[in-house]
């Protein structure tokens, strides 16, 4: 009951009519950087970091915080409404939140998406107010093979519960992991499929490609198919938001298994990105009728939501505790926290607690407040569907090149953007999902170094793999995912799975 | 050319003149990520100028670190004449031409200043050897890999790795990881049994005494006697000479323009580092991370650049790290 006091303290630190104006003016700033593509979080705080300069530490990570979560919230926007992910989390938004704006029921995706945040966060936030001194050790416990095994375990879930050709997906993923490779290789300090170029050197930003891969794509099938966007204005009241919260009981489930996924994942070291996947893909897995998803179910926007913001709200404790960011707006604030005189540690939880109880109450305040103001702004935002085609189409192309412009101010980015808006296209025509592409071009880097680590670690051998009870129940996990398809056929042929077969026949 | 530079940094060497002022938002290079070292000092700086009114224009922080930190050389190579870029340098100015073969010469671009020296550490986990001695006998019994931790592949870490084994006979092996704070906890989590951080990437996990600094990579202890830990302050630690281990290493961190910028401009940013390190930021900030103070510009400069390129120079080539 340490953690309660210590809570209510914070509250009480928060509680000045400066650090509630604070809030508020961060929440708002916070959703329009999220609304426009590509600026999103990171760029956002980045550019407001100097403003708080002058505060004092608190309120200034109370604001940027409230940044983040603004950004957040205002992430599924563009999702649902255009089909273009701002952050890396948001991607797995897309999958079902798009189509349900093209049917109509924007406003119901949007109030889905928007609750399902509120949700998630507010378990994750509960979970670091009672376990943070436990969960920091159990993020040290991550070492090279734990975190391949993770890394692992995503990509096979991505092969073993997808619903698409599992042929395609592999040829999707292995596309993204020989795209993650070109630039500087870490492990050996090489570079590697660059071809002189110095444009290359950096790598191929997976934000920019994910604007071109989602976005641009998107915009050239609309020009193709008819000059409107889908989706009918949807008229937002309260009787839809409160429509889409009679049903949220019939949904506990998803919602408590991806809570569950996205604080595992955000704790585990860089394991965010992926929790909106796998929260995704699981809910597909156990839904009575997997073949609905990606056709506009109300689940598919839950599911990948939830996960997101537990780990996007969970992954700030590693951040606070050892000094890892988990995203790339976790990474600004730690620069925020240096200049403040604030060495994340863990004698950050011991030395100023006013901090980091005054942050942790303001994540409870914050997404309170932020979950009221961008339910009474959806008419707003969803209202953009009314304007014709022909005007925000533009307007997407340039807000999209700006983005992709300002993540490293790279002309270069803008080609690169545009190249992945054709490739994107090419792949929704042929039939080939984007989504495992974009994993591994996230994800690939990172897995290959953990591998390579671990062997460099274990003298080569794949035993280190299954070397203590962690690692092995990862890496075995994973691997019952991956052949999941052969192993539900058997049981199945046994008749273990008839039962729930059923109601599907 | 570098006649040139070297009348250039000459004539600057007198107290700057009320002359040329940036008429735009300055970028401070940062040629690492988020949370590093450079970034940190970046920051630091950021805040010292905003904070004392050094400069009318604003200085943003802008991170460069794609490529292990050649994204940030290259910029500033590509950026010819543009006196708005500040790159924050360090030790990679030289090792990453030659490990990576980056089409980069530190002589292209314009010296302000050398403004701190980073000092290198050799810190095992709490629970492990006490001294020198005894961890290099666990080094030689160990009976699988030894493991070192350090940041990036062919760099400062891997280096001082090499020459660890050299003096020691003993055996490591080197992981590389994307950052000094990454090596930092995977040493705390017990995944690697050693690292060569500089003070400021394992400062707050040796208050919590979590890891132990066994000896300073430097001919002479650190001046800091201020308390760190309950019981340890910096100077504390002892040289790994006086351990028996001759191994040193000292990196720059120094700013640079870019080239063909004029000398009144070169002037202006001369002024402004020298005015940041009379600040109680700057000092502040060079005890709390275990940083040797040092203000060297003009010829002086140059000079200190030349030995010390030599001197990586050799030191990649001995570790058999220059590609072909």
């Amino acid at each position: 009951m340490e953690a309660f006091g210590l809570l209510l303290h914070g509250f009480a630190v928060l509680l000045t009519w400066k650090t509630l104006v604070l809030m508020m003016v961060g929440l708002v700033l916070g959703i329009f950087v999220g609304v426009l593509p590509g600026l999103g979080g990171p760029n956002g705080v980045a550019i407001l970091l100097p403003l708080t300069f002058t505060m004092d530490p608190t309120s200034a990570i109370v604001m940027l915080s409230c940044i983040y979560w603004g950004a957040l919230f205002g992430g599924a926007i563009t999702s649902i409404l255009f089909n273009i992910p701002g952050e890396a989390w948001s991607v797995a938004t897309t999958f079902d939140g798009y189509p349900m704006a093209q049917q109509g029921r924007a406003a119901e995706a949007l109030t889905a998406a928007f609750t399902s945040s509120f949700i998630g966060s507010l378990v994750a936030v509960l979970l670091i107010t009672f376990l943070a001194p436990m969960i920091s050790s159990f993020a040290l416990k991550f070492g090279p093979p734990e975190f391949f095994a993770v890394y692992l375990l995503t990509f096979c879930s991505f092969v073993g519960l997808g619903r698409e050709a599992k042929h395609k997906t592999v040829i999707s993923m292995s596309l993204g992991l020989l795209l993650a490779g070109i630039g500087m290789d870490t492990v050996s300090g090489n570079l590697r499929m660059t071809f002189g170029s110095p444009e290359l050197l950096r790598g191929i930003n997976f934000l920019v490609a994910v604007i071109g891969l989602f976005g641009i794509s998107e915009i050239l099938l609309t020009m193709e198919e008819r000059l409107a966007l889908r989706g009918h204005a949807a008229g937002i009241s309260l009787r839809v938001v409160l429509g889409v919260w009679k049903d949220l009981p019939k949904y506990w489930v998803t919602l408590l298994r991806s809570s569950f996924i996205g604080c595992w994942l955000g704790i585990t070291p860089g394991g965010a990105i992926a929790a909106s996947f796998m929260g995704y893909n699981l809910a597909k897995r156990f839904a009575k009728e997997p073949e609905n998803f990606g056709k506009g179910r109300i689940e598919g926007v839950f599911a990948p939501e939830t996960a997101a913001h537990a780990s996007g709200t969970s992954a700030l404790l590693p951040m606070l505790a050892l000094g890892i960011p988990g995203s790339g707006t976790a990474a600004i604030l730690l620069g925020g926290l240096m200049v403040w005189g604030l060495n994340p540690g863990p004698m950050l939880f011991v030395e100023h607690k006013d901090f980091v109880w005054g942050l942790i109450a303001s994540m409870y305040l914050g997404n309170v407040v932020g979950l009221v103001l961008v339910l009474t702004t959806v008419p707003i935002f969803a209202s953009i569907l009314r304007v014709p085609f022909a005007a925000v189409a533009p307007m997407i192309v340039v807000s999209c090149a700006i983005g992709a412009y300002a993540i490293q101010n790279a002309m270069f980015d803008i080609w690169l953007m545009l190249g992945f808006g054709i490739v994107g296209y090419v792949f929704k025509k042929i039939g080939i999902p984007l989504a495992p592409f974009t994993l591994a071009l996230v994800l690939g880097n990172r897995a290959e170094d953990a591998f390579r680590l671990s062997m460099i670690g274990s003298g080569g051998t794949l035993k280190v793999f299954w070397s203590n009870g962690l690692v092995s129940s990862i890496t075995t996990l994973a691997l019952l995912l991956l052949f999941w398809p052969v192993i539900d056929n058997l049981l199945g042929r046994v008749g273990w799975t008839q039962r729930a077969r059923a109601p599907s026949q | 050319m570098k006649a040139a530079i070297a009348l250039a940094t000459a004539l600057c060497g007198t107290p700057a003149f009320a002359g040329w002022e940036p008429s735009k938002p300055v970028e401070i290079v940062v040629a690492a990520g988020a949370g590093g070292a450079s970034d940190q000092m970046a920051r630091m700086m950021q805040a010292a100028i905003q904070k004392n009114n050094l400069m009318k224009q604003p200085m943003v922080v802008s991170l460069k670190g794609g490529a292990s930190g050649a994204e940030a050389l290259m910029y500033m190579k590509s950026s010819e004449g543009d006196p708005n870029k500040v790159l924050i340098a360090y030790s990679l100015i030289y090792m990453l031409p030659l490990s990576a073969k980056i089409p980069f010469n530190w002589r292209e671009l314009t010296p302000v200043s050398v403004v701190a020296l980073d000092q290198f550490v050799l810190w095992d986990n709490s629970a492990g050897p006490k001294t020198v001695k005894e961890f290099v006998a666990a080094a030689k019994a160990a009976s699988s890999p030894f493991k070192m931790g350090g940041t990036g592949s062919k760099r400062e870490d891997h280096v001082l790795t090499v020459f660890l084994e050299q003096k020691t006979g003993a055996k490591f092996s080197y992981l590389p990881y994307k950052s000094g704070g990454e090596a930092a906890t995977q040493l705390v989590g017990n995944h690697t049994e050693a690292n060569v951080n500089n003070p400021s990437e394992n400062l707050e996990v040796w208050r919590a005494g979590q890891v132990r600094p066994l000896c300073v990579f430097d001919k002479e202890r650190i001046s800091y006697t201020s308390k760190v830990t309950d019981t340890q302050s910096w100077a504390d630690i002892p040289t790994c000479k006086e351990e028996g281990v001759d191994v040193q290493y000292l990196m720059l961190r120094a700013m640079f323009l870019p080239g063909k910028v004029t000398a009144e401009q070169q002037a202006f940013y001369v002024d402004l580092f020298h005015k940041v390190t009379q600040t109680a930021e700057y000092k502040d900030y060079m005890e709390k991370q275990a940083l040797k103070p040092i203000f060297l510009t003009g010829k002086d400069m140059v000079q200190f650049l030349e030995a010390d390129d030599a001197l990586n120079k050799s030191l990649m080539t001995e570790a058999g790290f220059v590609a072909k």
